[in-house]
C-alpha cells in the first residue's frame, strides 16, 4: 500500500519535472525570438531609411564654354585656366536652362542645382580643355531639395509655404523628369567627401578617416600598455593587498561612464597639456583610457587560459621567469589578447560622449590626413546629422549608421577569424 | 659504493599553515634510480619538487631544512634557481610538450642557455637528445611537426629528450607513466634503465611494480613522513617497518 503511494508520487513528480523542462525551453525560445525580432526591425528601419543615401540625383545641363565668357583662349596655360570665369558660364547655362525664363524664375531655377555645380563645370573643362568654344551636355548634381523630392522623401501635397520647393519649382522638376533631363546614379560623394552644410555633397569620408586615425591611436596606446599590465598582474605581481586593490579597481574602471573619460581628456589633455582640440590624437588617447580596463581584463583571461604546465615545462629546463612568460605564455595567449583588443576597439569606435567633450563634434568640412588635424568621427557625425534640420541629412545619418555597423561587423569578423585561426587546443 | 648526489636533511614543507612534509632526511646516490612511493597526498611529489625548487611557483609554499646537491645548499634565497634547474631536469606527470615543432621543443633549452654556437651544433644536440630518449627513429622524418601531434608515450619521451638536451646530471620524474598505456610505459621504463648509466634519477610513482622494476633504491612516504628508505629489493621483500609491509602488500593505500 505504502509502496504504491510512493510510486504514484514519483510518477507525478516526474511529469511535473518534464513539464518544467518543456516550459523553460519555450521561455528561452520566446526570448530569443523577441530579441531577434527587435534586431530585424532595427536593421529594417535603418536600411529602409538609409539606402536612398547611396544614390544622388543629377541633372543634364547644357554648358557653353565660350572663350569670351570664360576670358580664356585655346592657348591658355594651366594656371590661366584655373582662373577661368566658370561662374559666368554657369550663370549663362542656368539662364538658358529653360526657354524664356524671367529674372525671378532664374533665381528659382538656380536653387534646383547644388552649390557644387560651379566646381563640376570647371573640373569638366580642366579634364577636357579641347571643349572650349563648344556646347557640352554635362550631368551635374541637383540640389538636395530636388533629390529628396524625387526620392519621395519630402511630400509635395503640403501647402506651399511649408515646402522647400514652391509650385513653380515643382513644375520645373516635373518638366525635367518628363524630358529625361534628370536621373539617379550612385552617390560617390557619400564615400569621397567630408561633412558639408549641403546634404547633397556631404559624405562620410572625413569622419571615417577620423575614426580610423582615432582607432589607430587607441590601438597604439592601449595594446602595449594592456599587455604589459596584464602580464605583470598575472605572472609577476606578488599576491598582496595592493595587487588585489589594483585588480578590483581595474574592474571598476571598466564600468566608469565614458563621459567621465571625456571630462578627463578635456581637463587634462586639452587644458593642462594643451594638446590640439578636436583631433584624433586626443580622441584616441581618451578612448584608449576608456578601453584599457576592458582590454586588460580580456588579456588576463587569455593569459590565465594558458595551461600552467607549459610554463612549468619551460622553467624546468632552466628558463628564467621572463623567458618562460614571453617565449611561451604570451605567444599562446596572443590570439585571445588580440580578440579582446579588437572588441575593445569596437567599443571605442561606437563611443560618442567622450569625443563630444574633447571637441570632436566641430563641423569639419575636410578629410583629415593626420593624427593632429581636426576631424570628426563616425558616431559624432551621425549625431550631428540626426540633429540637422535638413531633410537630406536624415537618409545620410541612416546610411552612416550602416557604414559604422559594417565597420563593426568587419572588426568582429576579424576577431573571430583570429580566434579560430590561432587558438590552440590542449 | 657510489657517492651521494642529493643529501636532504630535515626538510619541512608548509602549504600555508598546513605542514606537508615532516623532517625528511634522505641520501640519494649518484647514477642510481631512486623511487619514491606512498599513497596519494603523502608528500612524495612535494619532496621531488623541492629538489629543483619548482615549489617556488606555489606562493604559499614554505620550505625549510637543507637539501644539498653536490654538496651545495639549494634551499636558500641566494641559490641560482636557473642554473640549478639546468642541472636538474624534470619530467612531469602529464606530458607537456610546448606547442611548437618537435625540433624546437628539444632545442629550446640549449638555445636559452647558450650551449650552442652554430646551427649544426644545435642539430647535433637535438638529434643526440632524441636518440638518448629513444625517439629519434620514430620522428626523424617529421621534426618540424608540432610536438603535440605525437602520441602520449612519444610526447613523454619528447619531454625526456627536452630535459636531457640541457645536459643535466639529475632527472626528476613525477609519475611519468601515469597518463600512459602499458606499452608506452614499458618503453619509458626501459629508457629509464638506460638513462641510469649517465644520470641520477629520482622517480615518483604510484605503481609499486614500476618501482620494483626500475629502481635500485626505494623510499616509502606516508602522511608527510619518510617511513623507510633502502635497497629496492629489501623494501619489497623484507621491509623493516610494518607500515611499509602493509603498503607493499596492498593492505592500504
Amino acid at each position: 500500500m505504502n509502496n504504491s503511494v510512493a510510486k504514484e508520487k514519483i510518477v507525478s513528480l516526474r511529469k511535473k519535472r518534464s513539464l518544467e523542462d518543456m516550459r523553460f525551453k519555450y521561455y528561452g525560445f520566446t526570448a530569443m525570438c523577441l530579441s531577434l525580432a527587435v534586431l530585424v526591425f532595427l536593421l529594417y528601419t535603418i536600411f529602409s531609411k538609409g539606402y536612398t543615401a547611396f544614390q544622388k540625383t543629377i541633372v543634364l545641363l547644357e554648358v557653353d564654354y565660350n572663350q569670351e565668357v570664360l576670358k580664356l583662349t585655346p592657348d591658355s596655360s594651366d594656371e590661366e585656366m584655373e582662373k577661368g570665369k566658370f561662374f559666368r558660364v554657369k550663370k549663362q547655362a542656368i539662364e538658358n536652362f529653360f526657354p524664356d525664363l524671367s529674372k525671378s524664375d532664374i533665381k528659382l531655377v538656380k536653387k534646383l542645382f547644388s552649390i557644387n555645380v560651379d566646381k563640376e563645370i570647371k573640373d569638366y573643362f580642366l579634364d577636357n580643355p579641347e571643349v572650349i568654344n563648344t556646347k557640352q551636355q554635362i550631368w551635374v548634381t541637383a540640389h538636395s531639395d530636388v533629390d529628396q523630392l524625387l526620392k519621395g522623401n519630402s511630400r509635395r501635397d503640403v501647402p506651399e509655404d511649408r515646402r522647400k520647393l514652391n509650385d513653380i519649382q515643382l513644375s520645373y522638376v516635373d518638366q525635367l523628369v518628363e524630358e529625361n533631363r534628370v536621373k539617379q546614379v550612385f552617390n560617390n560623394f557619400f564615400f569621397t567627401k567630408a561633412d558639408s552644410r549641403h546634404p547633397e555633397i556631404a559624405g562620410v569620408a572625413g569622419s571615417f578617416m577620423g575614426s580610423l586615425f582615432t582607432l589607430f591611436t587607441v590601438f597604439i596606446l592601449s595594446f602595449p600598455i594592456a599587455i604589459g599590465a596584464s602580464v605583470y598582474l598575472e605572472e609577476f605581481a606578488p599576491k598582496n593587498r595592493i595587487t588585489e586593490l589594483i585588480e578590483v579597481n581595474i574592474s571598476n574602471l571598466a564600468a566608469v561612464p565614458s563621459i567621465v573619460f571625456g571630462l578627463l581628456g578635456l581637463g587634462v589633455l586639452l587644458n593642462v597639456f594643451g594638446l590640439p582640440r578636436s583631433t584624433p590624437l586626443v580622441g584616441g588617447s581618451v578612448l584608449a583610457l576608456m578601453t584599457l580596463p576592458t582590454i586588460i581584463i580580456a588579456c588576463r583571461a587569455s593569459l590565465k587560459a594558458v595551461p600552467p604546465s607549459i610554463k612549468e615545462g619551460a622553467l624546468a629546463v632552466g628558463a628564467t621567469k621572463t623567458q618562460a612568460v614571453f617565449h611561451h605564455v604570451v605567444p599562446l595567449a596572443l590570439p585571445g589578447t588580440l580578440t579582446g583588443t579588437i572588441i575593445g576597439l569596437a567599443q571605442a569606435l561606437g563611443e560618442t560622449a567622450p569625443l563630444i567633450m574633447i571637441g570632436m563634434i566641430a563641423f569639419i568640412p575636410n578629410i583629415p590626413t593626420g593624427l593632429t588635424e581636426p576631424s570628426a568621427a563616425l558616431p559624432v557625425q551621425i549625431y550631428l546629422w540626426v540633429e540637422s534640420a535638413e531633410r537630406g541629412f536624415q537618409e545620410k545619418s541612416a546610411a552612416a549608421i550602416m557604414v559604422i555597423l559594417i565597420f563593426l561587423f568587419m572588426m568582429n569578423a576579424i576577431a573571430v577569424f583570429l580566434r579560430n585561426r590561432f587558438e590552440r587546443k590542449w | 659504493m657510489s657517492n651521494s648526489k642529493i643529501l636532504a636533511n630535515g626538510v619541512d614543507v608548509y602549504y600555508g599553515s598546513k605542514q606537508a612534509l615532516f623532517g625528511i632526511s634522505m641520501d640519494i646516490k649518484e647514477k642510481e634510480v631512486t623511487a619514491l612511493i606512498g599513497p596519494s597526498g603523502c608528500g612524495k611529489s612535494t619532496f621531488l619538487r623541492c629538489i629543483n625548487r619548482m615549489n617556488d611557483l606555489i606562493e604559499i609554499c614554505k620550505v625549510s631544512g637543507s637539501i644539498k646537491v653536490d654538496n651545495e645548499e639549494i634551499i636558500s634565497s641566494s641559490t641560482d634557481v636557473v642554473s640549478l634547474r639546468s642541472k636538474i631536469g624534470m619530467v612531469f606527470q602529464k606530458p607537456n610538450p610546448f606547442p611548437k615543432s618537435i625540433f624546437d621543443n628539444v632545442a629550446y633549452g640549449p638555445t636559452i642557455h647558450g650551449l650552442v654556437e652554430s646551427k649544426n651544433d644545435l642539430e647535433e644536440i637535438v638529434h643526440s637528445s632524441l636518440k638518448k630518449a629513444g625517439l629519434f627513429n620514430e620522428v626523424k622524418d617529421r621534426l618540424n611537426e608540432p610536438g603535440t601531434s605525437l602520441s602520449g608515450g612519444q610526447q613523454q619521451r619528447l619531454c625526456i629528450a627536452r630535459a636531457i638536451a640541457v645536459n643535466p646530471e639529475i632527472i626528476l620524474m613525477d609519475e611519468p607513466c601515469s597518463a600512459l598505456d602499458p606499452i608506452a610505459t614499458a618503453i619509458i621504463e626501459e629508457l629509464i634503465d638506460e638513462l641510469r648509466l649517465n644520470y641520477t634519477i629520482v622517480i615518483v610513482t604510484h605503481s609499486m611494480q614500476q618501482a620494483a622494476r626500475v629502481s635500485q633504491k626505494t623510499s616509502f612516504f606516508h602522511l608527510g613522513e619518510l617511513i623507510e628508505t633502502g635497497d629496492t629489493k629489501k623494501i619489497f621483500t623484507n621491509p623493516d617497518n610494518s607500515k611499509t609491509q602493509d603498503y607493499i602488500t596492498g593492505r592500504f593505500g
